[in-house]
C-alpha cells in the first residue's frame, strides 16, 4: 500500500514556497553572481557580462584590504563577543538576583539601548569620543590619562566602536540569559545548599551548567552577529581611519552598492558564508563554559 | 499557432485602456521628475510657476534623498521605471552615460531659443558632455575653494588672501605660528579625495592617461601636486585626522581650531547660520591659489544637472521643463530658494549675487573649473586615492611607493573597460 502524502505539507507549503523564492532562490543567483564580473557594464548591456570562473575568489584571496577586514571583524568577535556575553551573564544575574530591588526597572533600562535607533546613538556617541570635549576623555583625564583620539587614531577605533557595540546589545542577549536563569528549578539550589554549597560554588555547579544550552545559543549568535559587524563602523567612521574598522560585510557593501562590482561583492559574501558555517560548527563542537557534570 | 495579429490586438486594447485611464486623470502629459534631497525641496515651490505658463504640461516632483539617489536612480534604470526628468550628481553621468540611460540634448539645445551654450562656465558644460555629447545640462554648480577665518589670519599679519601656493604657504606659516602648538592653520579631512585633486589640477595633472585607460598618478604634476598636499601635515599646519575627529566643523571653525577650510558654496549658507554672530563677518571666501603668478588654482566643476531618460515617453514636455528651469531669471529664484549658485554667467548679475563677496570668489573660481576624468568607475578610483593619501599621512608607505600602488590599483580598475574598449574598437574595423 502506498503512503500517502502527509497533509501538513500541505499546510506549510505557503511558507516552504515564499522561502524557497526570496531565499533560496536570490542566494543561488548570487552564487552564479559570484561567478561573473557583473558590473556596472553589464547593467547597460548583458553582452558585457563574462563568466569568470573562481577569478573573483582568487583576487578576493589575493586582496590585502579584503584580508584587514577580515582581521578587523575577526578582532571584533573575538574580543567583543566574549565581553558581550560576559556582560549580558552579568547583568542578567544583577537583575535577577532576589536581593535586587526594582528588577523590572533595571531590565527595561538595560534593554533600552537595544530598541534605540543605531543612528541617533551614534550622535551621542560620538560626542562622548570627542578627542577633546567628550566625556569619557574628560573621566580619564581625572585618571591622568592624555586625551585619547578614540574614533580618529587607528589603533583606537575599533575598541571604540566595540565598547559602542556591546552597549548597545548586551541588553539582549541578557533578556534571553534572565529567561534561561528563570528555567532553573529552584529545588536544585535548594538541595545544593543543603550540601553545604556557598553562593559561588551554586553559581559554578548549578547555574553555569543548566545555563550551557542558553549559553550556546547567545554564543553562537554573539558570534553570528560579530561577523555581520556593519551598521555601526558604517555610521561612525566609514571603516576608517586607514581601514581600521572596515568590516566583511561594509567592504561587501561598498564594492556591491556603491561601486557595483556586484559580482565580486557576491564572492564577499560567500567566504564570509563559509566562515560562519565553519564557526558555527566549531562552537557546536566545543561547547562553551566546559559543559559541566552531565 | 497562434495569431500574432489577435495578440497585437489585444495588447493595443489594453494600451488604449490604460491611456484613456492615465488621460482621465491628468490633462496632457505628466512629466515625473526626481530631484535630490533639499533641491526637491526647494523646486517644488517653483513648479506650480511652471504648470501656470505650460497648461499641456503637468509635473509630479518626486523628492529622493541624496544619501539613496545613487541606488535609487541605478534600480530604476535596472526595473525600467525611470522618471522622465532626474537630477544627476555631476560625477554620476559618466556611468548613467555608459548604461545608455541618458538622452543626448545637443539637439534640443541647438532648437532653443533660450539655452545658449557659451554662457556656462566652460568646465561646468564640458563635465555635461561625454565623447562630444551633452547628455545633461548643468542645473546648479558646486566646485571648492577657500573658506578662511579673516580676523584669525589678520592676527597673524597675512593682510591678503593668499593667490599663490607659496603665498600660501607663508600664509599658514604664519598662522601656525600665532594660534600655537595645539591648534591648526588649516583642516583637511584625511577622508576626502577633493584636496589633493584639486591641488592636481592647478597643477595641469591629467589623473589618467591613454584615453582614461591607465592610472596616472606618478607623474611629474600629480607628485608635485601630492608634496604640497603632504606637507601640510608634515609642517604641522594640517591634523593627521579623519572627517571623524570632530564632532561639528562650525564648532571648531567657530572656535577657531583652524583658519582655512577647502569646502564649497553649500557652507556659504551653513556658516552664515550656524556660526555665531559674533563672527558674522570674521569669515569670508577665496579663490584658491594657484601653483605660481602665472596659472591660476584649478577647482572641480562639481554639483548637479538635469537629465532626459533615454526611454522616457515625454521627451518634448521633459525638455520643456529642463529648459523653463535653465533660464536665468528661475536659476536667481532658484538661489534663492537653495542656495545653489547658477551656471550661467548672467544669472550671476542678478544683485542678489553680484553684491555678495563671499559668493563672488565662487564666480571668480568657476571660470577655473575642471571635471574629474569621465569614467564610471570614478568613484572607486577617487576612494583610493584618498585611501593612498591617507596611509602616506599616517606614514604607512612612503609616497612614491603610495603613488605606484595606486596606479596598479587604477590600471586594475580600469581592466573591464580597457578591454571593452579593446572590443568596440576591434567591432568598428
Amino acid at each position: 500500500m502506498r503512503r500517502r502524502a502527509n497533509p501538513a505539507w500541505l499546510f506549510v507549503a505557503p511558507a516552504l514556497a515564499a522561502i524557497a523564492l526570496f531565499l533560496f532562490v536570490p542566494v543561488f543567483a548570487s552564487l552564479l553572481l559570484s561567478f561573473t564580473d557583473f558590473d556596472i557594464y553589464a547593467v547597460a548591456a548583458l553582452r558585457n557580462l563574462r563568466f569568470v570562473g573562481f577569478a573573483n575568489y582568487q583576487t578576493l584571496l589575493a586582496e590585502p584590504l579584503f584580508w584587514q577586514a577580515l582581521r578587523n571583524t575577526l578582532y571584533f568577535v573575538a574580543v567583543g563577543g566574549p565581553l558581550s556575553v560576559a556582560a549580558s551573564l552579568a547583568a542578567a544575574l544583577l537583575v535577577n538576583a532576589r536581593l535586587a530591588r526594582c528588577r523590572p526597572l533595571f531590565r527595561t533600562a538595560f534593554f533600552l539601548p537595544v530598541v534605540t535607533t543605531l543612528v541617533a546613538i551614534a550622535v551621542v556617541w560620538r560626542y562622548l569620543y570627542h578627542p577633546r570635549i567628550g566625556l569619557i576623555n574628560q573621566l580619564l583625564a581625572g585618571f591622568g590619562v592624555a586625551p585619547i583620539d578614540w574614533l580618529g587614531d587607528p589603533h583606537w577605533a575599533m575598541p571604540a566602536i566595540l565598547l559602542m557595540s556591546i552597549w548597545k546589545n548586551f541588553g539582549f542577549n541578557m533578556i534571553i540569559f534572565v529567561a534561561g536563569l528563570q528555567a532553573i528549578p529552584e529545588r536544585l539550589y535548594e538541595a545544593a545548599s543543603l550540601d553545604g554549597a556557598g553562593p559561588w560554588r551554586q553559581f559554578r555547579y548549578v547555574t553555569l551548567p543548566m545555563l550551557a544550552p542558553t549559553a550556546l545559543f547567545v554564543a553562537v549568535m554573539t558570534m553570528i552577529g560579530g561577523f555581520q559587524l556593519f551598521a555601526e563602523p558604517y555610521v561612525m567612521t566609514q571603516g576608517g581611519p586607514s581601514n581600521h574598522t572596515l568590516s566583511v560585510v561594509l567592504l561587501m557593501f561598498q564594492e556591491g552598492f556603491r561601486y557595483w562590482n556586484m559580482g565580486y561583492a557576491a564572492a564577499i559574501a560567500f567566504v564570509l558564508f563559509a566562515i560562519l558555517l565553519a564557526g558555527t560548527a566549531l562552537q557546536l563542537k566545543l561547547r562553551p563554559l566546559g559543559g559541566g557534570p552531565t | 499557432m497562434r495569431a500574432p495579429f489577435a495578440n497585437c490586438v489585444r495588447w493595443l486594447v489594453v494600451l488604449a485602456a490604460l491611456a484613456t485611464a492615465c488621460a482621465s486623470r491628468e490633462d496632457g502629459a505628466t512629466v515625473q521628475f526626481w530631484a535630490l534631497g533639499h533641491e526637491g525641496d526647494a523646486v517644488a515651490r517653483l513648479i506650480p510657476d511652471f504648470e501656470r505658463s505650460h497648461p499641456g504640461v503637468s509635473v509630479r516632483v518626486q523628492q529622493i534623498p541624496w544619501s539613496a539617489a545613487h541606488e535609487k536612480l541605478l534600480t530604476a534604470f535596472v526595473g525600467d521605471s525611470m522618471p522622465d526628468v532626474f537630477q544627476l550628481g555631476t560625477t554620476w553621468i559618466p556611468e548613467f552615460q555608459a548604461l545608455g540611460a541618458l538622452e543626448a540634448l545637443d539637439s534640443y539645445v541647438a532648437r532653443s531659443a533660450t539655452v545658449a551654450p557659451g554662457e556656462y562656465f566652460a568646465g561646468v558644460w564640458d563635465a555635461n558632455a561625454i565623447d562630444g555629447a551633452l547628455v545633461a545640462l548643468p542645473w546648479y554648480v558646486d566646485t571648492r575653494l577657500l573658506f578662511y577665518r579673516s580676523d584669525l589670519l589678520a592676527a597673524a599679519g597675512v593682510a591678503t588672501p593668499p593667490r599663490t601656493w607659496a603665498e600660501w604657504s607663508a600664509a599658514l606659516e604664519r598662522v601656525k605660528r600665532s594660534v600655537g602648538p595645539d591648534r591648526h592653520a588649516i583642516f583637511v579631512p584625511l577622508s576626502e579625495w577633493e584636496v589633493p585633486v584639486v591641488l592636481a589640477l592647478s597643477q595641469d595633472a591629467e589623473l589618467l592617461r591613454d584615453g582614461d585607460r591607465y592610472g596616472n598618478f606618478e607623474s611629474e604634476a600629480f607628485r608635485t601636486a601630492f608634496a604640497f598636499y603632504l606637507d601640510l601635515f608634515e609642517r604641522g599646519y594640517a591634523a593627521r585626522a579623519g572627517a571623524g575627529a570632530t564632532a561639528s566643523v562650525y564648532r571648531d571653525f567657530a572656535e577657531g581650531w583652524f583658519c582655512f577650510y577647502l569646502s564649497g558654496p553649500w557652507n556659504l549658507g551653513e556658516f552664515a547660520t550656524r556660526l555665531p554672530p559674533a563672527l558674522a563677518d570674521a569669515w569670508t571666501t577665496a579663490p584658491l591659489p594657484g601653483p605660481d603668478a602665472r596659472r591660476p588654482g584649478v577647482s572641480l566643476a562639481g554639483g548637479a544637472s538635469l537629465a532626459i531618460a533615454a526611454h522616457s515617453a515625454r521627451k518634448e514636455a521633459a525638455w520643456q521643463l529642463v529648459e523653463w528651469l535653465a533660464d536665468p531669471a528661475r536659476q536667481v529664484e532658484f538661489y534663492r530658494a537653495s542656495g545653489d549658485l547658477p551656471p550661467r554667467r548672467s544669472a550671476w548679475q542678478d544683485p542678489l549675487l553680484a553684491a555678495d563677496a563671499r559668493a563672488q570668489a565662487f564666480r571668480a573660481q568657476l571660470e577655473h573649473v575642471r571635471a574629474v576624468p569621465k569614467v564610471p568607475e570614478w568613484e572607486r578610483i577617487a576612494a583610493k586615492i584618498s585611501r593612498s593619501a591617507e596611509a602616506v599621512v599616517r606614514g604607512e608607505m612612503a609616497p612614491a611607493a603610495a603613488l605606484a600602488a595606486l596606479d596598479a590599483d587604477v590600471d586594475a580598475i580600469l581592466a573591464k573597460r580597457r578591454s571593452l574598449l579593446a572590443g568596440a574598437s576591434r567591432d568598428a574595423e
